[in-house]
């Protein structure tokens, strides 16, 4: 292995993609418009959704309830409605996305301890959309019913029983419910996997394609030192756009970061190992870059974006696909960066996802290894 | 009295390449067919044939990037199916279709040939220098490449390939696409190398670019056909006289004279005939009497010495001849 061979061969794969608009533009700009568009695009949060309201007590306790919801952001009091027709009518006709009933006996119940419901109805023609609905408005309920808790304490010097309104759901990690910082962190396997595949999956096959390749390997450079030297750029671009990301993620988009920035680097580095291996791996066995290109898509980028609970929740997927995602080197890492990211999970911790990036980090760097030789076919 | 070993090292001291029973197929297909062949130290050795005769097939196993089916082959004293990095070191190899980086400056590509040769650092300016006086880019270091016209490119690939003073250079096609004053220029390259004592194996489907070769083997369907200097194989190869036959139509004439007894061979050269004859002294009668009986115009009748073409056509003929039998 000759260190200089491996430089001249980084240097002139470097001096070609900075010399590349297409290659360069992947580089630069691609990191930051997924970053920004998952940031801002696929933001599942919901604000101001139209409600509307049957306040069938019409007490001061009542109204002091709604004011709770119109205060919370996420729902904006459309319309009170005087019968439960009109309630039904808007849900019907999606001018109302919820429907709040507050029952006749509301403020008495209340005031003899409870329990008393409030009813709510969701339109549940988008599933996710009712699920977080629900959510909310368990929230604002229950921050009511602890108002009024401790309104009973302070009154009648002993506590309820039991909560006026027992519901019971915290969010951790994410106490205000933004989805991106769920999201974002996940970003960065997908940036990667754009680099590092789908970059690198090109370059073996380009110079097949343009014949460059037989030059090349005509010369006393090895099979490894090609290798290496062509992957040290990508290493080094997929890295700084790792540090990119995270940096947009942090201080953009304000997303908790609360782990160390090495143990993001170290995952991030065996992470780039594998997708580099994969890449690298296609390439040489496609031999055109039109193919490498879609297949480079379809077995690291589709996977990162699917299957790895970047997006969607692994638990919520059919069991065949859950098993599915165990091979799928991306779904590790997502866990690793939200673990960083959200719950700031030291590295010692992490064993149990780091020990599969790790193998397929080695397997595929062989399996890469192996498969590219100095012959023609 | 030299032992088998040391006489084997004596031949190979004054061979650069040295095949035997050396044998491609792919599939069924028989790309290079068992040949034998010499190559000696400083020589310009040219591999002439058609498309797909195997001529890079043959040098691409030559340069250690093909593995030969059978047989085996010696360039600079090392196996190439054995030792292909050894061989690598000794070499200078430009492909048949111009394959240095076209995005990369003129100067890139030098700069990464002699990364890739591992030349040493204290030669690496001087070569470099040497290189650009060779082929000619003094001042045109900053180019991107693929801007460069035919020729400077392929200048520029040869400079490429002898950053390392490589004894041997393997050329294949190096001046297809190339137009006739730059083909002329690279000859001149090439047998400037040779007389520093490198050994040029170029192949070539040029007629006219063979005579430029100290020695040539003409190759056809995988076989070697002939072997020699272009004198030897044009005195030798032919057997009977040469005759050019001008006359009007030509494709009836060329019909007509195949069936002349005393003819071996009849081939269709530019506006001409030329025609193999066993007897040169009565051929010539026996031949505008055919014509005449059959109302071809004649114009010329005329002894010619044959070029490399008549030979090549002359021998391919028969070989397909034998093939047919």
């Amino acid at each position: 292995m000759s260190g200089r061979r491996v430089m001249v061969v980084a240097r002139k794969e470097l001096v070609q993609i900075l010399r590349d608009p297409q290659s360069l533009m992947i580089v630069i700009l691609m990191p930051v418009i997924l970053v920004v568009l998952f940031g801002y695009g696929v933001n599942i949060d919901l604000k101001g959704l139209p409600v509307f309201v049957f306040d069938r007590d019409g007490t001061q306790q009542s109204q002091d309830l709604l004011k709770h919801l119109q205060a919370s952001q996420y729902f904006h009091v459309q319309r009170v409605v005087d019968n439960y027709d009109a309630l039904t009518r808007g849900l019907d006709n999606g001018s109302a996305k919820m429907g709040i009933v507050i029952p006749w006996n509301f403020s008495q119940r209340l005031r003899a301890g409870g329990p008393v419901q409030v009813q709510a109805l969701v339109d549940a023609t988008d599933d996710n959309t009712a699920n977080i609905l629900t959510g909310y408005v368990q929230g604002v309920v229950q921050a009511y019913s602890a108002q009024v808790q401790s309104q009973w304490l302070s009154a009648h010097g002993a506590p309820l029983q039991f909560a006026p309104i027992a519901v019971e759901t915290r969010t951790w990690y994410n106490e205000d419910l933004e989805s991106s910082a769920f999201i974002i962190p996940g970003v960065l396997a997908l940036v990667m996997s754009v680099i590092g595949a789908f970059l690198t999956s090109l370059t073996i096959a380009r110079e097949w394609e343009r014949g460059t390749m037989e030059q090349l390997i005509s010369t006393p450079v090895s099979a490894g030192e090609i290798m290496l030297g062509k992957l040290l750029p990508y290493f080094v671009l997929g890295m700084v756009d790792t540090v990119v990301c995270a940096l947009i993620a942090i201080y953009w988009f304000r997303v908790p970061f609360r782990g160390s920035f090495l143990t993001l680097m170290g995952s991030s580095a065996m992470f780039m190992v594998v997708v580099l291996s994969m890449g690298f791996f296609i390439s040489v066995l496609a031999k055109g870059q039109f193919a490498a290109s879609q297949i480079a898509l379809i077995t690291t980028f589709l996977p990162a974006f699917l299957l790895s609970g970047f997006l969607f929740a692994i638990e919520q997927m059919p069991l065949p696909l859950q098993w599915i995602t165990h091979v799928i080197p991306a779904r590790y890492y997502v866990l690793v960066l939200k673990k960083i990211f959200l719950k700031g999970t030291p590295a010692a911790l992490l064993y149990a996802d780091l020990v599969p990036l790790a193998i397929f980090a080695l397997v595929l760097g062989i399996l890469a290894t192996r498969s590219f030789h100095k012959r023609l076919t | 009295m030299p032992s088998a070993r040391e006489m084997w090292r004596m031949a190979e001291s004054s061979n650069s390449v040295v095949i035997q029973g050396l044998t491609k197929r792919f599939g069924r297909f028989v790309a290079v067919n068992h040949i034998n062949l010499e190559v000696r130290a400083g020589e310009v050795f040219g591999f002439l044939g058609p498309n797909g005769a195997g001529k890079s097939t043959t040098i691409r196993m030559l340069c250690g990037l093909l593995r030969p089916t059978e047989g085996s082959a010696n360039v600079a004293g090392f196996d190439v199916a054995q030792k292909p990095e050894m061989v690598r070191q000794n070499i200078g190899y430009m492909s048949q279709k111009f394959s240095l980086y076209n995005d990369l400056r003129v100067i890139e590509n030098i700069r990464l040939f002699a990364g890739l040769y591992s030349v040493p650092a204290g030669q690496l300016q001087s070569r470099i220098d040497w290189v650009l006086e060779m082929a000619n880019l003094k001042g045109q270091e900053r180019l991107i490449t693929a801007t460069l016209p035919g020729g400077w490119k392929q200048r520029l690939a040869l400079g490429c390939a002898v950053l390392h003073k490589p004894p041997i250079l393997f050329l294949d096609e190096p001046t297809s696409g190339v137009d006739p004053i730059a083909r002329r220029q690279f000859w001149e390259l090439i047998h400037q190398m040779a007389d520093e004592g490198v050994t040029v194996f170029v192949t070539t489907h040029y007629m006219e670019e063979a005579e430029y070769c100290n020695r040539l083997a003409l190759i056809f369907r995988g076989a070697i056909v002939a072997l020699g200097s272009p004198s030897e194989l044009k005195q030798n190869s032919i057997r009977g006289e040469l005759l050019l036959v001008e006359c009007t139509p030509l494709g009836e004439a060329l019909e007509i004279l195949q069936s002349v007894p005393g003819v071996i061979d009849a081939a269709v050269f530019g506006n001409a005939l030329h025609l193999v004859v066993e007897n040169v002294q009565t051929a010539p009668a026996q031949v505008s009497t055919s014509l005449a009986e059959r109302n071809v115009a004649v114009q010329r009748i005329e002894r010619i010495r044959p070029s490399l073409e008549d030979v090549f056509v002359a021998l391919t003929t028969m070989k397909d001849a034998e093939r047919a039998a």
